[in-house]
């Protein structure tokens, strides 16, 4: 079984990417007219998804896998853009063939989740109503509304249901809320890395990083486009406060210890420290990539996000009519959303009796492990897909 | 099914159809898999080893991974119809609480353990002068991860000590044989032990 997106058929351009990678691949987008009904009470009259598919849908639809991305994560999870791109996408370690997510078995669908940065429908993009871009007036969004727009892109795509939803961190959300609303359509929910609902604490992280952006002099209530600038340090200030919270501490002492790059202390307020020079590296690649409005955006959607919310606070009840099957799985060295988090999630599954299988995976990146070829997590997602297969292979 | 271990299948005889069930330490499966495909069971498996979590896996169980000695205050009272460990007793770190705890989880335990009592263990000690090493207790003392051996005696003074009724006992060798022989000395002639238990105070389960 060969996918136009298989290196194989690919052409020589991409003979240089690994063999077991998507190779070359082209997002595609989709117009959506029918309006949207938001949760926060607004509603988009038309919008646009950008998204990138992977592997063959089958003949009878079964084999499809809708892939979710975390905050600063797009649609391109997988392969590689140009011959020139150095990077592949953002989840290329399990999309491939022969990786869990085998593109020889299954068609993966991943999209840029609206109010994106990355070509779908988002504060970058023109309002109608003004002729100029949204900026600050684009609505905010939540997980609820991702997973309708989600639901409408699986429709076109002919998907009545998935044989897996996969997400890591606030793409993990996303699966829980399809798993609770609309499990009908969603034969595995795998949730990874992520959390039932955001602590105090998680949320005074979102805040300050809220706060720098907003209290940059460059953001001009949010319409700094208009005005041909970026809140530059806000947005990298952003991405440094977020940035020490996706790794552990084992793992920055590792990587930088309390290493100097001039070799000796300098008195002084200039980067000394390795750690700051990563830190300042993180923040300014960023702000080339990503839009303020858009981190904003994002980050709301965390804060809100709490599907007991619905049922009297109890993630059981929210988890008792769903008809899906799970895989949850942690990080033992993620304190962001730490492996209690995720029990929080078995628990409530277990008490109302779900399939569910549970992955506590020995690691030492952090948060950030999730992204990362880490064997133990690789072998268990690659053994529950496996299963995933079994019910739609021949 | 036919290469199923004999304790295994002892088990499996005593577990009701449709039951649900907690396997604590469930190894790669194999037990659970049975219980599912023989006795429709539900349930979950916990196992702490990586490698037996993936394995678990493949063999189509829920598997949890968790360190039975962290405790099992997540799982509420009398919310699985049996509470099963197998071989795995005399490693855990409280046994008495470990027991208590499967049976306010479980309408009924299920728990196999090596005899220490048995007549070979015996005389390793009596006129060697040796720790017992045996196909069952294949390890050294100073590297087993068995902490808490016991007797066939011992545990069934425990079980009266605490109030725990034994449903079913059988004995069997390590080819897990047993014979007449065996049952009317258990804890001489045993070399495993499998019990069912049901905590006394606790009667009326909804499968008996």
């Amino acid at each position: 079984m060969s996918s136009p997106s298989d290196p194989s058929d690919a052409g020589a351009a991409s003979a240089r990417f690994p063999r077991d990678s998507v190779g070359l691949v082209t997002p595609q987008r989709m117009v959506f007219d029918a309006p949207l009904k938001l949760e926060g009470g607004k509603q988009l009259d038309r919008y646009e998804l950008v998204y990138e598919t992977y592997g063959t849908l089958n003949s009878d639809r079964s084999n499809a896998i809708l892939v979710c991305h975390a905050l600063s994560g797009d649609h391109h999870a997988a392969g590689y853009h140009t011959p020139e791109d150095r990077k592949p996408g953002w989840w290329d370690v399990c999309i491939g063939p022969g990786k869990p997510f085998d593109t020889r078995k299954f068609f993966v669908v991943s999209l840029n989740n609206l109010g994106g940065c990355k070509g779908s429908t988002g504060p970058n993009s023109i309002n109608p109503e003004t002729g100029v871009c949204f900026g600050p007036d684009f609505p905010i969004v939540t997980v609820g509304d991702w997973v309708n727009s989600q639901r409408r892109l699986g429709e076109r795509l002919g998907i009545r249901q998935w044989a897996a939803v996969a997400g890591g961190s606030l793409g993990g959300m996303q699966v829980m809320q399809w798993a609770i609303h609309h499990s009908e359509a969603v034969r595995h929910a795998l949730i990874i890395a992520a959390t039932p609902k955001l602590s105090a604490q998680n949320i005074a992280f979102n805040e300050v990083a809220r706060q720098a952006i907003l209290s940059d002099p460059d953001f001009h209530e949010g319409r700094y486009q208009e005005r041909g600038v970026i809140p530059r340090r806000g947005l990298m200030l952003a991405r440094m406060l977020g940035h020490i919270t996706y790794l552990s501490e084992d793992a920055m002492r590792e990587r930088f210890g309390r290493e100097l790059r001039a070799g000796r202390i300098q008195y002084g307020f200039d980067v000394e420290f390795q750690v700051e020079s990563y830190l300042r590296h993180q923040g300014t690649s960023f702000v080339d990539r990503f839009d303020a409005n858009t981190y904003l955006l994002m980050t709301k959607a965390l804060d809100y996000f709490d599907p007991a919310q619905d049922f009297d606070g109890s993630l059981a009840e929210a988890f008792k009519a769903s008809r899906s099957r799970f895989l949850v799985a942690s990080f033992t060295s993620d304190w962001r959303f730490s492996s209690a988090r995720s029990r929080e999630i078995v628990n409530a599954l277990m008490e109302v009796r779900k399939p569910v299988c549970y992955a506590d995976i020995r690691s030492t990146q952090g948060h950030d492990d999730f992204l990362m070829p880490n064997p133990e997590y690789l072998a268990v997602l690659d053994a529950y897909m496996r299963r995933v297969a079994a019910e739609f292979a021949a | 099914m036919t290469s199923l271990r004999p304790d295994l299948e002892f088990i499996s005889h005593w577990v009701q159809p449709r039951a649900h069930v907690l396997d604590l330490g469930c190894g790669d499966g194999t037990l659970l898999r049975h219980l599912q495909e023989t006795r429709q069971v539900t349930g979950y498996g916990l196992e702490i080893d990586p490698d037996n979590v993936v394995k678990s896996v493949e063999a189509g169980i829920q598997v949890i991974q968790m360190d039975i000695d962290q405790g099992l205050d997540a799982f509420a009272d009398q919310s699985f119809d049996y509470v099963i460990l197998t071989q795995a007793l005399q490693v855990v770190r409280h046994p008495d609480r470990l027991l208590a705890e499967m049976l306010r989880i479980g309408r009924k335990g299920i728990v196999t353990f090596p005899n220490f009592g048995y007549w070979r263990s015996r005389m390793q000690i009596a006129w060697r002068g040796r720790m017992p090493v045996s196909e069952t207790l294949p390890n050294a003392w100073y590297d087993t991860p068995n902490i808490h051996l016991c007797t066939v005696k011992d545990f069934e003074s425990l079980c009266r000590e605490q109030g725990y009724r034994v449903l079913h006992r059988q004995v069997v060798d390590s080819a897990h044989h047993g014979n007449r022989l065996m049952s009317h000395l258990p804890n001489l002639l045993g070399e495993i032990a499998l019990y069912s238990l049901t905590a006394a105070h606790r009667r009326g389960s909804s499968l008996e």
